[in-house]
């Protein structure tokens, strides 16, 4: 008898958490120990989970808290549809469906020594922050770390909390910036596009991996800046984020020429990206 | 050998029945001919190729992939029950038969699919000869024959002019329904029919070629004008395999489906923030074509395409993947300006 790979395990919500209008993170703990300790011993940064409510559905998002906090997981989204929706009305304490970890994670441990540059806009930055996490827990393994990161307003900026933390480390770079006409009076970051600001900064390419992750007019602009700053395609990973349902490379939905985003992805070197048919991106 | 006169299938059907078997068969439904399950009186009919696919058999429009019990905002999750009926699929055309070496392929890379193996170890599959072949059917141009044997049980060849039928057993499962035929079978020799003449319609490597090369061609716009996007051509398909999941429920019970989906519908990519990969007919209609005899080439090679021609048969505009491919021809026959 072969196990049902569409059976899901329960979470319960341990904690809840606005960030940004409409965008919730969900501290999720596993109901049996067994369920956390099979999740753990696969999951590695960059993979995604299927989160769902019965009635309403699954969605899927990528893990955003770190394999090196294994108590918990962490899920930030945004509520735009019936699951979404359904998912952020559910209160601390109650359960959800969840499946995973599916797919490809950034390879950190081949990283060790280099210096990381992180590049993210918006609700694009949960699936860096489990890589951001990871680093830091294990942060005499790497170099330099510079985070780039900005939202369209202060308001939609995420992980406000976080941001505050790791630019009071000391040994992170944190530059955080908002769209012009997205700033408060007592905003203290950059104001201008994030492309615009990476320019700026210049952040050095010599022993340094790339992680940009953002809508694609960021990762359009961003690219044509990191090249010219050294950064190869090989150096330079990001994470796409096409529609899926089953996660196991079965329900095709998320092709993208003979590849599988599920299986094959959602972690791919920007060579690997510039190599898919770009209009079905 | 075992040779069964060709008007008893049906008797065959109701014996294979009174044993226990779920019986499967082409026939009569209101005007059309369908792959169903065998009932008292059921007409049969061998003569045309049914228009829906074994597919169905496999991986059915809609089944239960979980159950819930729901109580309040409470839930468990529950055990969802697999369909291992013991199944006989007769008279599957060779076409349809060949196309669960790629269903195959699908539920069973790194994740094997419990619903859609559980139907497959069940069923046995008989296919049958074609004696005649339409205008769509191109099973000859994509890898098959009309009479190929990949992916049966067992063989029915008609003889005597379509009068008999010699049952060829050709694995375990298909010796086994021999045995279970039993009386209906006479011990005799005769000889085959000769299979169908089935045209190559066009150079299906070469197609596979020029789509590697193609992916922006103009071309893919003026090919799909005509698609109403209905998913008609996904739905009849042996090999199309994509599929939605959705839940449902009362308040005590939920239920997550898979149900059949396909690339022709705009939903099928649309990001939940807006953004659709494939936000029009043309980028759909080509990746059901890059799809089938590009990307699952690469992937597994295999060809997504069994030459079937039900597409055509049932696309309300007329649209197949002989005229699309064969149009691929003729711009390779265009000499380079």
């Amino acid at each position: 008898m072969i196990e049902n790979i569409y059976q899901p395990t329960i979470m319960r919500i341990a904690a809840s958490h606005d960030e940004a209008p409409d965008v919730r993170t969900l501290r999720l703990e596993f109901s049996q120990d067994q369920a956390r300790q099979e999740f753990f011993a696969a999951y590695r940064v960059g993979q995604f989970g299927i989160y769902g409510v019965p009635g309403a559905g699954e969605s899927v998002f990528c893990v955003a808290s770190p394999p090196t906090r294994q108590e918990f997981i962490e899920c930030t989204f945004r509520r735009v549809g019936r699951v979404t929706s359904a998912l952020q009305d559910r209160e601390v304490g109650q359960t959800i469906t969840f499946r995973g970890p599916y797919g490809t994670h950034f390879p950190i441990d081949s990283w060790r020594g280099r210096n990381l540059l992180f590049v993210a806009g918006g609700i694009a930055l949960p699936p860096l922050r489990s890589v951001i996490w990871n680093i830091l827990d294990r942060r005499d393994e790497f170099g330099h770390i510079t985070i780039v990161y900005g939202a369209r307003t202060v308001a939609d900026l995420v992980y406000k909390h976080e941001l505050a933390e790791w630019a009071a480390r000391g040994d992170v770079q944190l530059v955080t910036t908002v769209d012009p006409g997205g700033q408060t009076p007592d905003w203290a970051g950059k104001i201008g596009f994030v492309p615009a600001v990476l320019k700026e900064l210049a952040p050095p390419s010599d022993n340094c991996v790339a992680l940009v992750c953002g809508p694609p007019i960021m990762i359009k602009f961003s690219l044509p800046v990191l090249t010219e700053l050294g950064f190869t395609p090989d150096s330079i990973y990001t994470t796409l984020e096409n529609r899926m349902k089953c996660g196991v490379g079965k329900c095709g939905r998320c092709n993208v020429g003979s590849l599988y985003v599920c299986k094959d992805g959602p972690v791919f070197t920007v060579r690997q990206v510039m190599a898919m048919p770009q209009g079905d991106l | 050998m075992k040779v069964l006169e060709a008007n008893k299938i049906g008797e065959l059907a109701a014996a294979l029945s009174a044993a226990g078997w779920r019986v499967l068969l082409p026939v009569e439904d209101g005007n059309v001919v369908r792959l169903a399950p065998w009932s008292p009186g059921a007409a049969v009919r061998t003569d045309v190729l049914p228009v829906n696919s074994l597919k169905d058999a496999l991986l059915p429009p809609s089944e239960a992939i979980v159950r819930f019990a729901l109580d309040g905002d409470d839930f468990t999750v529950q055990e969802t029950p697999v369909d291992s009926t013991r199944t006989v699929a007769l008279c599957v055309r060779p076409c349809d038969a060949s196309a669960v070496g790629l269903l195959d392929t699908i539920f069973n890379w790194d994740f094997p699919d419990a619903f859609y193996n559980a139907r497959r170890s069940a069923v046995t599959i008989v296919s049958l000869v074609c004696a005649s072949a339409d205008e769509q059917c191109f099973c000859t141009t994509v890898g098959g024959q009309p009479d190929a044997t990949a992916g049966a049980d067992a063989i029915l060849r008609p003889a005597g002019g379509g009068a008999k039928l010699i049952l060829e057993p050709l694995t375990g499962k298909g010796r086994a329904l021999a045995d279970a035929a039993g009386a209906m079978l006479a011990d005799a020799t005769v000889a085959a029919d000769p299979p169908a003449e089935v045209p190559r319609r066009f150079d299906r490597p070469a197609v596979t070629e020029w789509l590697r090369a193609n992916f922006n061609s103009p071309v893919w716009l003026d090919w799909s004008l005509a698609c109403l996007g209905c998913g008609a051509c996904a739905f009849t398909c042996p090999t199309c395999h994509c599929f939605d999941i959705q839940d449902e429920s009362t308040r005590s019970q939920g239920v997550r489906y898979r149900n059949w989906d396909t690339c022709a519908h705009a939903l099928f990519t649309q990001h939940a923030g807006g953004h659709n990969p494939r936000a029009d007919q043309a980028t759909r209609r080509r990746q059901r074509l890059m799809h089938k005899l590009s990307y699952i080439p690469e992937r597994f090679a295999l060809v997504g395409c069994v030459g079937c021609g039900r597409c055509e048969r049932v696309c309300p505009a007329g649209l197949g993947i002989v005229e699309i491919c064969q149009a691929i021809e003729e711009t390779q026959k265009v000499p380079a300006r």
